[in-house]
């Protein structure tokens, strides 16, 4: 479990970056190492170059810009995660980062290292996802805008050329008092989901569903957008049975992935039951806010 | 006041905290080469050649060591040092593959490299020409007549029957009023201590001993079979345990790697270390894997066992490295802490392209303790009896104490359960969980939707298993006190229990007391650091030899100071006349006489040094016992476990040092927890491992413990002079049927019963709609 040899490339600034990637061939971004550095050891990937992002200043940050959350692709998870303005603002991306690894791994993971990486079971693609993130690359080629719904090209494949780096992310944020829930199923606590899913949830003034979004994660390729569920719940009132039908749908819609912990059939299964108690939660929730505001 | 008994901090931990500790791998010699190992990536196949000449090509690769390269006294297999004629092919591991691999990750060659890193590399371009054969995966179809053979040229997988039992079990069950059957499929995972294997050989030019540093629970078993397979002499071989990150069983056997990196040392003439990682682990370090039981038990109208009867198949993997000891030990520990009047059990061991099987932690008892705990739960369930009350019907009540159950151990002594009150222990169980007012908990939680359960385990355990270990216990002239014990400590805190007991005997704080272990320069003879054995053999040993030294000490004194022996007493490191402390000699004046004076005849009755070696023999094994309550919640929509509580109470008679006790029994549940709900060691059909990664093969972590609350109970044993009983296992070996009985209780709803370990979430949620 040691790589073989590479080159090690420092960048300090983007441009240089982008340069290096331009030119090196078999080239891999270095972010915060936690999936890339054990794949490296156990030889499943073998870059003859390493280019470390982690000395470039501009790529981290978190700053609320009108109705959405700009996000640095090199923040790290645990500044997310502990940081007021997510939690103000975009609470369903803390309550989610919980669930992602440890908080050992979170200090030094990314959340542009998480999208990059892609791992199918991974929780942070499922919450963009469900917040119609925007994903914003840089490249010598010129500069490109990806929808969340377009970055998953298959297995562990984003939309993104080995000549690209993906710079920032851009949440647009729900009204304040908006609903939300996370809810995911692993077999321990801080492992990648089996199944789980993000819900949010904004009601009208008589309580009925203004406006939905549940994306899936751990039972297909990339994070999965429930859109016959939001269209079921669009407009009525989110009461216990049109829940769980809704979640029933996302037994029938997501494909499911097979390996040790668990059949597709299973996480089938188990997404119903992820997305039943997301949306029970961000219901509970939008319900507490109205009643503080109605 | 008694150290022993007493919570004394380990001596251990100051340097392990301050990462002062010496592993293998901190060792580095002058001119050390890096050993990385070509391995199998098939589970069965014929070698027809090996093409190293890329790898050599590497800057920095030294040397690829194959089977043809190694002297005539490596050419060939392990030796089996525990034989048992039940064994019918007694096949063993060559220390590089010879013409043929039978398991995924057996050792092929060794390359060695200036470091690791280009080792691995030279590994990567070895060119082994392999002709794949069938493969032997799942035991219960290598089993069968004309399933693909493990080890080509053999008629069937089996590598060996036998069966254990006494009385008339088919008379027990003609005459019962029910007979319960269960057929249980029991997987029990791999050791998975903290550090893997490591090793490092390096033969001095100058003396020509051989010295391997090894994380090995035996250092002298290490010695000895590479003494035995190329003629060593004993004294010219050392073989030292550093510091080591855990074992579990799994570094108790000598491996093929441990002869490999010798002769890979000699080949040389350069140190060579081979240090394992995670990954060679999942493949090439033993395991325990699959048991299959089918089982019966006979009851009267009362829930009274009349008998058990069945029959066990165990995968043995490729080779028979630790003989039939794993399913022997499973079948002589079914009965447990019942009278059962007639038993009977047929056991199967069977081959297959797999990484051999060897005890980890519990060695083939947690197994037993799941089979009859399963049968006592339903025994309970089908008369509508309280799971605890009918354990209690048939616990061996402690007016029969000794017990002799009538079955023959794996040390070829009867199995006689020494002492203990099985029925008290669990009592205090039951208490310390609040057994009878769980009932109404459950109750009200259940209208919540929430479904928890509650479930007992209890078990025997035979510990201490002789022949023998040893102690040195010797005074320097400068009154230092050294205690030398040849068996090896993984992080068990021997050192801390050694003092203790030694300290007791010189009157001296156990910080006066330096103790060496697992060195076999150290002690002649040792066995090694396995069956919850060393506070029974090691710890007795060297409280006798302490003793022998006390004695010592008075008789010189009394010499020396003209003092009855009767009169002196031995205090704070002096011996002293009694009511005159201020006459006295300290233990290093003493040492300093008994040391002699050049050219003065030693006075009669006085021998040389202020020392003693003692090899202290059990006669037998001594029984500890315990009882275990889990209380869990189950999720009905996903089938998750949550363990809510886990309450142990156990006797493992004389407790030396509560804490470490404690760190035993709550280690061993960890284990227990595992093996319960998450860890497998899975195979596809042609005998590829699915799980060679944390990632994929679950441990259990922090979260998924909870707090292990426990209770002691103090029983000593007569069988040794310390009353101590083995402590090390315990924890583990009846989790997985306290969880189990939890499980089936939380789901009575249903009507689930758990005949499978681990319990998946998957494996649980089919229950539930399958009984739904």
């Amino acid at each position: 479990m040691k790589p073989p040899a590479f080159s090690y490339h420092r960048p300090h600034t983007v441009a240089e970056t982008l340069e290096l990637l331009a030119t090196l061939e078999d080239a891999k971004l270095l972010a915060g190492g936690q999936s890339l550095m054990p794949m490296m050891n156990f030889r499943y990937v073998m870059p003859a170059n390493v280019i470390d992002i982690n000395r470039i200043a501009d790529l981290a940050g978190i700053e609320e810009r009108g109705d959405a959350l700009a996000i640095g692709a090199m923040t790290r998870q645990r500044d997310l995660e502990l940081s007021p303005v997510v939690q103000r603002c975009c609470p369903l991306l803390h309550e989610a980062l919980l669930n992602v690894g440890h908080v050992q791994t979170r200090n030094r993971g990314t959340i542009g290292g998480s999208l990059a990486h892609l791992d199918p079971a991974a929780e942070l693609p499922a919450v963009l996802h469900a917040h119609d993130a925007t994903l914003h690359l840089r490249g010598r080629r010129g500069d490109r805008a990806v929808a969340m719904a377009e970055w998953s090209q298959g297995f562990m494949t984003p939309n993104l050329a080995p000549d690209e780096l993906l710079a920032a992310i851009t949440i647009p944020l729900w009204p304040t008092g908006h609903g939300y829930g996370f809810a995911e199923f692993t077999r321990r606590h801080g492992d990648f989901a089996m199944a789980g899913t993000a819900a949010l949830l904004a009601l009208d003034a008589q309580g009925k569903v203004e406006r939905v979004a549940l994306a899936v994660t751990g039972v297909d390729t990339g994070p999965v957008r429930l859109s016959d569920a939001e269209a079921m719940l669009l407009g009525k009132a989110p009461e216990d049975a049109l829940i769980a039908a809704a979640a029933e749908t996302a037994a029938i819609s997501v494909p499911g992935l097979d390996d040790v912990h668990g059949s597709k059939e299973y996480r089938r299964k188990l997404a119903a039951v992820m997305t039943k108690r997301a949306l029970l939660a961000a219901r509970a929730r939008a319900r507490s806010e109205e009643a503080a505001h109605g | 006041m008694s150290w022993v008994g007493s919570r004394v901090k380990r001596v251990e931990d100051p340097a392990l905290l301050k990462g002062e500790g010496r592993f293998v791998d901190d060792i580095h010699l002058p001119g050390m080469l890096l050993a990385a190992v070509v391995r199998s990536p098939f589970a069965h196949a014929r070698i027809a050649g090996i093409d190293a000449s890329a790898a050599l090509a590497i800057p920095g690769v030294h040397a690829v060591v194959t089977h043809a390269d190694l002297p005539e006294a490596f050419r060939q297999p392990l030796p089996l040092l525990v034989p048992n004629p039940a064994i019918r092919y007694p096949v063993m591991q060559h220390v590089l593959a010879k013409d043929a691999v039978h398991f995924v990750g057996e050792a092929i060659a060794l390359v060695l490299a200036d470091d690791r890193y280009i080792a691995e590399d030279g590994v990567d371009l070895v060119v082994v020409d392999y002709e794949p054969l069938p493969a032997a995966s799942d035991f219960r179809k290598a089993a069968a007549a004309g399933a693909p053979a493990a080890h080509a040229g053999r008629a069937d997988n089996i590598a060996a029957e036998f069966a254990v039992g006494y009385g008339e079990a088919d008379q027990a069950f003609a005459r019962a009023a029910h007979i319960f059957k269960e057929e249980l499929f029991q997987h029990r995972g791999a050791a998975h201590p903290m550090e893997c294997r490591a090793m490092l050989a390096h033969q001095d030019t100058l003396t020509g001993t051989l010295t391997i540093w090894a994380n090995t629970q035996a250092p002298h078993q290490l010695r000895d079979v590479y003494c035995r397979m190329t003629g060593a002499a004993d004294d010219r071989v050392r073989v030292i345990a550093p510091n080591t990150g855990g074992g579990f069983g799994s570094k108790v056997q000598t491996y093929p790697e441990h002869i490999a990196t010798a002769a890979a040392a000699l080949l040389t003439k350069l140190p060579v270390k081979y240090i394992e990682d995670r990954r060679e682990h999942f493949l090439s370090t033993h395991q325990e894997r699959d048991q299959l039981w089918t089982v019966e038990i006979a009851v009267d109208g009362d829930g009274k066992v009349l008998g058990v009867r069945g029959s066990l198949m165990h995968d043995s993997g490729a080779y028979l490295p630790w003989g039939v000891i794993t399913p022997f030990i499973s079948a002589t520990t079914m009965p447990g802490p019942y009278v059962i009047p007639a038993y009977r059990m047929k056991v199967t061991c069977v081959f297959t392209n797999k990484v051999a099987t060897t005890p980890v932690r519990g060695a083939g008892r947690p197994q037993a303790a799941f089979a009859m705990e399963r049968l006592m739960d339903r025994v309970a369930r089908e008369l509508g009896l309280d799971p605890a009350e009918v354990r209690r019907r048939n616990y061996v009540p402690a007016d029969r104490m000794p017990y002799a159950v009538g079955l023959t151990f794996r040390d070829g002594s009867p199995v006689v359960y020494d002492s203990g009150d099985y029925p008290a222990c669990q009592q205090l169980a039951l208490d310390r969980a609040g057994y009878d007012g769980f009932r109404a908990e459950q109750a009200s939680v259940r209208a919540e939707g929430r479904y928890l359960g509650i479930g007992i385990g209890s078990y025997i355990e035979g510990t201490g298993l002789g022949p023998f270990e040893g102690a040195t216990v010797q005074v320097t002239p400068g009154g230092q006190i050294l205690a030398r014990v040849g068996s090896s400590d993984q992080g068990q805190g021997h050192r801390t229990m050694f003092a203790q007991i030694v300290a007791d005997r010189l009157g001296v704080g156990p910080d006066k007391v330096t103790v060496t272990v697992g060195d076999s320069g150290g002690v002649a003879y040792g066995i090694g650091t396995f069956a919850s054995r060393v506070a029974v053999n090691a710890g007795s040993s060297a409280h006798v030899a302490a003793g022998k030294v006390r004695e010592k000490a008075i008789k010189i004194a009394s010499h020396l100071l003209e003092a009855a022996e009767e009169d002196l007493d031995l205090g704070d490191g002096r011996v002293f006349v009694k009511g005159v402390p201020a006459v006295g000699k300290t233990l290093g004046e003493i040492a300093a006489f008994a040391n002699g004076m050049p050219g003065f005849s030693m006075p009669a009755g006085i021998t040389v040094g202020l020392e003693d070696t003692s090899y202290f023999t059990p006669q037998r094994s001594t029984y500890a016992n315990g009882c275990h309550v889990a209380v869990v919640e189950v999720d009905v929509e996903t089938g998750g476990v949550k363990i809510l509580r886990y309450v142990t109470a156990h006797d493992c008679g004389t407790i030396i040092n509560t804490m470490m006790v404690e760190g035993q029994v709550a280690g061993g549940v960890v284990h227990g927890i595992g093996n319960a709900l998450f860890e497998w060691m899975r195979y596809d059909d042609d005998g590829q491992p699915l799980t060679v990664n944390f990632g994929e093969y679950l441990l259990p972590l922090a979260t998924e413990t909870p707090c292990i609350e426990q209770a002691h109970m103090q029983t000593p044993t007569p069988l040794n002079p310390l009353g101590v009983k083995g402590a090390g296992e315990g924890g583990t070996i009846p989790a997985a049927a306290a969880i189990a009985g939890a499980i089936d209780d939380a789901l009575r709803p249903f009507g689930v019963k758990i005949t499978q370990v681990p319990v998946t979430p998957e494996y649980l949620l089919d229950l539930i709609h399958k009984k739904s």
